[in-house]
């Protein structure tokens, strides 16, 4: 969509975001629960659908219309996109890009709707980074696999209805080729859910560890019935998924640069507006450079990945440089708020907690210098 | 049954308008324009109507500018059927506005017709009223409550007083009032089918509807700024001060 055609959508978002969204944050943050009228009202108004394809109910945006999307909706708290992104994101999306036909009709309407939350599984206690040595099994026997092993950090899984597991179905294989994807349904015997995770920030969007055990799955489950290509799988939605996370970051940067430059032109100190004073100007332009900088490099992608070019190394750009601003972004605007800003009478107090997971999860910003390093050196040897 | 909604675009409630320095009026230039509030409310209740099974169809009108054709998309992302622009770059008074929307209704034949009680950028609070007296139907203003039964309607009115309730026999001119309903957010996927529902173009010209101005702007000011208060000691103090100083006791 172009930008006119576009603009009843972000207008429609943006009202969500100002009049519902923001207002409650602080319950949110307090009650670690994103309210519950507040999720039946993103359910009606179709924020589960937006990755999800037409012909199965959603709204089937590309990626480029995603991120203008998602610029405005991450403008509130990011735990509300929590909820709605890792279904629809890294969650769902190994659906859209890998699932069965059978798969995609059984879940996706039903994802479109919000009826049902996904968790995506991949880490786990002793693999992080080295998501490659992951050990969670799952063993063929009789028409069906048995999983064993425990997940980490698993966003939503209190409250999801499936579970996108990345289990290793080779033994003799310890690398990448060894692993399967498998749509777990909750209530499976074997699988439970560990208790809520106290966390930094992000609060209203619940985190859990998975454990299975012994939990057995009829072969339905193995994602688009192939043994062997969970971790090509979990790649290409890892690549779409740090693009939206880039678009993320640029939501709540351009959050916190409203209330830097609100609570600057308000503030008197030495009998002026702090506003005039070119120390603050200074952390004002250089995050709003940074803002646009992130922004660009996010829509750039985007497209470029609508056009179907590989963008392993930009998506990872966009991650890491948007994640790496939106941490200085956030810290300037605590700077700017003074005491005011360590304290939690305004938001940023809480938007500063609720920025620094996005440095750490789907790849931290270490891994993604070795991923962009990799393949800018893939090129070079390529010649390109 | 048919219902026509008007949707006037205004200056979004949220902004903060400025006058403009030489006192004609209200600068807009880049300003936030959104649907009238009260229209929001109008468009809701005909919604309301449809999904009671009572109303078959809702038509968004909106009078003005070219752009005024986003504030009829979103009526239509809301869930009317299909909209009506009546193009013209005229400043419109009220009776302009009477006067095209009794041409729509000779076109149309609604059965009712939904107007804000007013819009918030000059909060006249005529258009419905002229209206009503130039088609010679019943009016309900102020309404917060609307009940459509055997071809009548009872609207509850909210008046100084109290409330009133009216039976009006259809066709008839609503008016909204602030407790009528809270309109809906349009969810993305109805705005995504808003963009293929179909709107008429139209001018006051093809309605034969005069828009030679009626009134004269002297000037546009902005209000006076407020005074500081201030703390009184007691309440010996504020019965002084409101007996002797503002003489309003
Ligand atoms: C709130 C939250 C929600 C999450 N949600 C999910 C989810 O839904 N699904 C899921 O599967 N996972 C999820 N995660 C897990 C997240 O993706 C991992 O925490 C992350 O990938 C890092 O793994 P780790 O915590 O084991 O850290 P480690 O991998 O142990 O890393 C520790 C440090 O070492 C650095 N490091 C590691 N390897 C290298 C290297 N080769 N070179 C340089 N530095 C290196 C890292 O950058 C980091 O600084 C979530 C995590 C959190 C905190």
């Amino acid at each position: 969509m172009d930008d006119r055609e576009i603009a009843p959508l972000l207008a429609g978002v943006r009202r969500l975001v100002d009049e519902k969204l923001i207002p409650a944050e602080e319950t949110l943050d307090r009650e670690d629960q994103i309210p519950e009228e507040l999720l039946a009202l993103m359910r009606e108004m179709g924020l589960f659908a937006y990755a999800i394809p037409a012909e199965h109910g959603g709204l089937g945006l590309s990626k480029w219309d995603e991120v203008r999307v998602i610029f405005e909706f991450c403008r509130a708290a990011p735990a509300y996109r929590s909820y709605v992104g890792t279904t629809n994101g890294v969650g769902g999306k190994s659906i859209v890009l890998d699932g069965s036909p059978e798969q995609q009709r059984k879940y996706l309407p039903r994802i479109a709707s919000g009826e049902l939350v996904v968790s995506f599984c991949l880490t786990e206690p002793d693999s992080g980074s080295d998501a490659k040595s992951l050990r969670t099994t799952a063993r063929r026997q009789g028409d069906g696999y048995v999983l064993n092993g425990s997940k980490r950090f698993i966003s939503n899984a209190p409250v999801a209805g499936l579970f996108t597991v990345m289990a290793r179905t080779d033994p003799e294989d310890g690398g990448a080729g060894g692993i399967s994807a498998f749509l777990v349904e909750a209530g499976t015997p074997g699988l439970s859910v560990g208790p809520k995770l106290r966390k930094m920030g992000q609060k209203g969007a619940p985190t859990a560890d998975v454990t299975f055990d012994d939990c057995r799955v009829p072969a339905e489950a193995l994602l688009g019935g192939v043994e062997g290509q969970g971790f090509i799988t979990a790649m290409k939605v890892l690549d779409d998924a740090r693009i939206h996370m880039g678009a993320v970051c640029v939501g709540l940067a351009s959050r916190l640069l409203e209330e830097m430059t609100g609570y600057a032109a308000q503030r008197q100190q030495f009998g002026r507006p702090i506003a005039d004073f070119q120390l603050i100007q200074a952390m004002i332009a250089d995050s709003e450079a940074e803002c646009l900088a992130a922004r660009a490099m996010v829509e750039r992608t985007a497209r470029a990945m609508d056009r179907g070019d590989g963008v392993t190394k930009e998506a990872a750009a966009c991650k890491y440089f948007a994640s790496e601003a939106v941490g200085r972004i956030a810290d300037r605007a605590v700077q700017v708020h003074g005491g005011y800003g360590y304290v939690a009478e305004y938001p940023v107090e809480r938007l500063y907690r609720d920025a620094r997971l996005l440095r750490i999860f789907e790849g931290t910003s270490q891994i993604m210098q070795l991923v962009i390093a990799r393949e800018a050196l893939k090129e070079h040897r390529r010649g390109q | 049954m048919k219902v026509l909604v008007a949707v006037k675009r205004v200056v979004d409630y949220n902004v903060k308008i400025r006058v403009k320095a030489d006192q004609t009026g209200v600068d807009l230039n880049n300003v936030k324009m959104s649907m009238n509030p009260f229209d929001e409310i109008g468009v809701e209740e005909a919604l309301r109507m449809k999904e009671a099974g009572s109303v078959e169809e809702i038509v968004a009108v909106s009078i003005g500018v070219q752009q005024c054709q986003e504030t009829i998309r979103t009526a239509l992302a809301m869930g009317a059927d299909r909209g009506i622009l009546v193009k013209t770059e005229q400043e419109l008074e009220p009776l302009h506005v009477a006067k095209i929307m009794a041409a729509l209704i000779a076109e149309e034949q609604p059965d009712v017709v939904i107007l804000g009680k007013q819009a918030i950028d000059d909060d006249c609070n005529q258009t419905g009223q002229m209206l009503a007296a130039l088609m010679d139907w019943p009016q309900g203003t102020f309404a917060s409550k609307i009940e459509l039964a055997d071809g009548k309607a009872n609207v509850t009115r909210e008046v100084d007083g109290g409330l009133q309730t009216l039976t009006l026999d259809l066709p008839m001119v609503v008016t909204t009032d602030l407790r009528l309903n809270e309109p809906r957010y349009a969810s993305l996927p109805n705005i995504m089918k808003a963009k293929k529902k179909p709107i008429d173009e139209k001018t006051p010209e093809e309605l034969g509807v005069d828009t030679a101005p009626r009134l004269t702007t002297l000037k546009v000011e902005d209000p006076p700024a407020r005074q500081a208060g201030v703390k009184v000691e007691d309440v010996a103090d504020l019965v002084d001060k409101l007996r002797n100083e503002a003489g309003v006791i």
